[in-house]
């Protein structure tokens, strides 16, 4: 930059993140997917966390307008217990969507927490945070989580985001902690020893930062694999949570045998479309991501 | 893995002998970096906590399976206290009288025997009869469905590396990439609701459970051919499960390995492109994926608890279904075990044999972390 041009105030007023964020969707329009990904993670959040705020619940069972058809008053149809569909669909998002988020988070906090660690320290600690994830990454972990929640009944949605945290923050720190270790070695943390800044502010100021993206699409990973489960919890009636997610009213579908009632189709088919679009979303979302941040990707 | 400390320290270990402490830190630290013994190590750690996990929910949490239980059988007056906690002691093959360090190495002794108690419901059948019982269904219909997604897998993705960018790749890839992202279980409910009630292509309420009631098992024709017509279903749901994963993990090392010089080496040699394929970029390609599948073979045992219990198919996955409705706490625990130790034992192997044919990975130190 020069200097005539740092002097002009607009250019100067431009904070460093709007610039990065419109360099990242100028890259990101050109990944048709990727870009359709977003779009529905906006729409999902929008749908699951805004609408409901707008919407009255409807759960007044009504046993003349059972397995209705779509209409204007009903435009998915009603459900086993006549209740309207998509207002169902309007309430039963929020809890997947909160806990998937959080247990998210909660794993990769751990991972990276935990993989700066051992990488940054090195020797002992390194061996037992790589021997201690190890054991975790092999554990067969639904079946551990499904005897795990039939036996500590998790009721809440935080309770249920740490025991999924528990078990899958393992699948990135092997990812993080090799990719602290090649960050070490840059020249620019070399200079930071150098000058004895001190370790958390080569962790915090140096390496973190240019982790950033790769943080990122570990947090998204990590939100879909906390869907996968929760899912897979609930469909089994073993976390019914509180009683009103996508998840459980598939649940009741197959356990009531609306499976195999043709007229039914609606009522099971448009909460497994909204979890399975969900997930695509942010699927095609992170193989852009993955894409824009790795340039030895972008040539493929 | 190591970080070299300074040079003055390194220097100080070598002309310095610390004695005994030293040769046995040595010991411990050359073990450490055998793959094989880091290997074993792990195997039996993993198993361990596991094991001792449930061990402490079963029987430290407060209101345990084993309070209720007692609780549950003295609730009528049938039974004294005393009574009910011998004889939950004796179901469980725990000594609830002894202190809890003496129950928790008595359990383990237990344990290495191959003893996993017996059942809470039916009192008197073993913990591994039951498990018995179900293993060959699982491993029938989890079984075949992994290994034939991964021939089909392994063939569709070298193709479609051969053929990137055409309508085959694209197809597939694409196709592959939806279907792995998408949970099993939703993907299984969708094929049942749109192909079984729909459609009515499938009978699946004909296809429930493992054999037709009333058929004699023996080796007939009838009788293998219906075993085989109720596991169909199962082989499909979980054919399609796995699928995704080959092709794509198989496209991406083919692409890998077309790269190598070796392949041009071998053009330049006027090889036929089918000894190419086959000799050289195949090959190499589906090494890393024949570790893959020594681990995906670990997590047949287990089946799946999700479509078992969707498709009415009598294997472990089902099974432990049924214990965690029942709240029958000694299977829920040995089925557990079973599958955990099933899937550790098929990671050590595919370390063992990776480090055998990967001399990168053999090296003492080498590219593990």
């Amino acid at each position: 930059m020069t200097a005539a041009a740092a002097g002009i105030g607009a250019a100067r007023a431009l904070p460093g993140w709007v610039e990065s964020t419109v360099d990242f969707l100028r890259l990101l329009s050109r990944r048709p997917v990727g870009l359709l990904g977003l779009a529905g993670i906006v729409f999902f959040i929008l749908f699951a966390l805004v609408v409901p705020v707008f919407v009255p619940v409807l759960d007044a069972t009504d046993v003349t307008a059972v397995y209705q058809g779509p209409s204007a008053a009903h435009p998915l149809g009603t459900d086993y217990a006549g209740r309207d569909v998509l207002n169902q669909l309007v309430h039963g998002g929020r809890e997947i969507l909160v806990t998937a988020a959080l247990t998210g988070f909660l794993s990769t906090l751990t991972a990276v927490a935990l993989g700066a660690i051992a990488a940054t320290v090195g020797g002992k600690v390194d061996a037992v945070i790589v021997a201690v994830n190890d054991v975790v990454l092999t554990i067969p972990h639904f079946p551990v989580l499904v005897v795990a929640a039939a036996l500590l009944r998790p009721d809440g949605v935080v309770v249920l985001a740490l025991l999924l945290a528990a078990l899958t923050w393992s699948a990135l720190l092997r990812q993080i902690r090799a990719q602290v270790l090649s960050l070490r070695e840059r020249d620019y943390i070399e200079a930071a020893r150098a000058l004895d800044l001190g370790l958390p502010h080569i962790v915090f100021r140096e390496i973190l930062p240019n982790m950033r993206s790769y943080i990122v699409i570990h947090f998204i990973l990590g939100v879909t694999a906390a869907i996968y489960l929760i899912v897979g919890l609930v469909v089994l009636g073993l976390v019914p949570l509180s009683g009103k997610n996508w998840a459980i009213t598939i649940y009741f579908a197959v356990n009531q045998g609306a499976l195999y009632f043709r007229d039914s189709f609606l009522s099971i088919a448009s909460p497994i479309a909204m979890i399975v679009l969900f997930q695509l979303s942010l699927v095609f979302f992170v193989s852009a991501l993955e894409d824009i941040f790795d340039p030895r990707l972008r040539r493929s | 893995m190591t970080t070299a400390g300074p040079a003055g320290a390194r220097l100080d270990a070598q002309t310095f002998p610390y004695g005994r402490y030293r040769t046995a830190g040595r010991w411990l630290g050359r073990t450490w970096r055998s793959p094989a013994m880091r290997a074993l190590t792990k195997a039996v750690l993993t198993i361990w906590i596991t094991t001792t996990l449930t061990f402490g929910l079963i029987r430290l949490m407060p209101g345990s399976p084993v309070d209720i239980k007692i609780e549950e059988l003295t609730r009528d007056g049938a039974m004294t206290y005393e009574e009910a906690r011998g004889m939950v002691g004796a179901l469980i093959a725990i000594d609830l009288d002894a202190p809890v360090h003496e129950q928790y190495l008595s359990f383990l002794e237990h344990l290495a025997r191959g003893d996993l108690g017996a059942s809470f419901l039916s009192s008197g059948t073993s913990v591994s009869s039951i498990i018995l019982a179900v293993l060959p269904w699982t491993i029938l219909a989890v079984g075949v469905g992994t290994f034939l997604s991964f021939i089909v897998g392994v063939l569709i993705g070298l193709v479609a590396a051969y053929r990137r960018g055409g309508w085959f790749d694209n197809l597939f890839v694409t196709g592959s990439s939806i279907v792995s992202s998408i949970q099993p279980y939703l993907l299984a409910v969708m094929i049942i609701v749109v192909f079984g009630v729909q459609l009515r292509w499938l009978p699946v309420a004909q296809m429930r459970g493992a054999t037709t009631p009333g058929i004699a098992p023996g080796f007939t024709l009838e009788f293998i051919g219906d075993v085989l017509y109720h596991a169909s279903l199962p082989i499909l749901m979980f054919f399609l499960v796995h699928i995704g994963h080959w092709v794509l993990s198989m496209k991406s090392a083919t692409l890998g390995s077309l790269e190598e010089d070796y392949v041009a080496a071998a053009r330049a040699r006027g090889l036929s492109d089918a000894r190419i394929t086959t000799a050289y970029v195949g090959r190499n390609a589906i090494l890393p994926l024949v570790q893959q599948l020594a681990i995906a073979a670990g997590f047949i045992v287990g089946g799946s608890i999700l479509i078992e219990t969707l498709l009415v198919y009598p294997g472990v996955g089902y099974r432990l279904d049924r214990a965690i409705a029942q709240r029958d706490y000694p299977v829920m625990q040995g089925i557990l075990l079973v599958i955990t130790a099933s899937v550790v034992v098929a990671n050590l192997v595919a370390d063992l044999v990776y480090s055998k044919i990967d001399p990168r990975i053999g090296r003492p130190g080498g590219a593990s972390g």
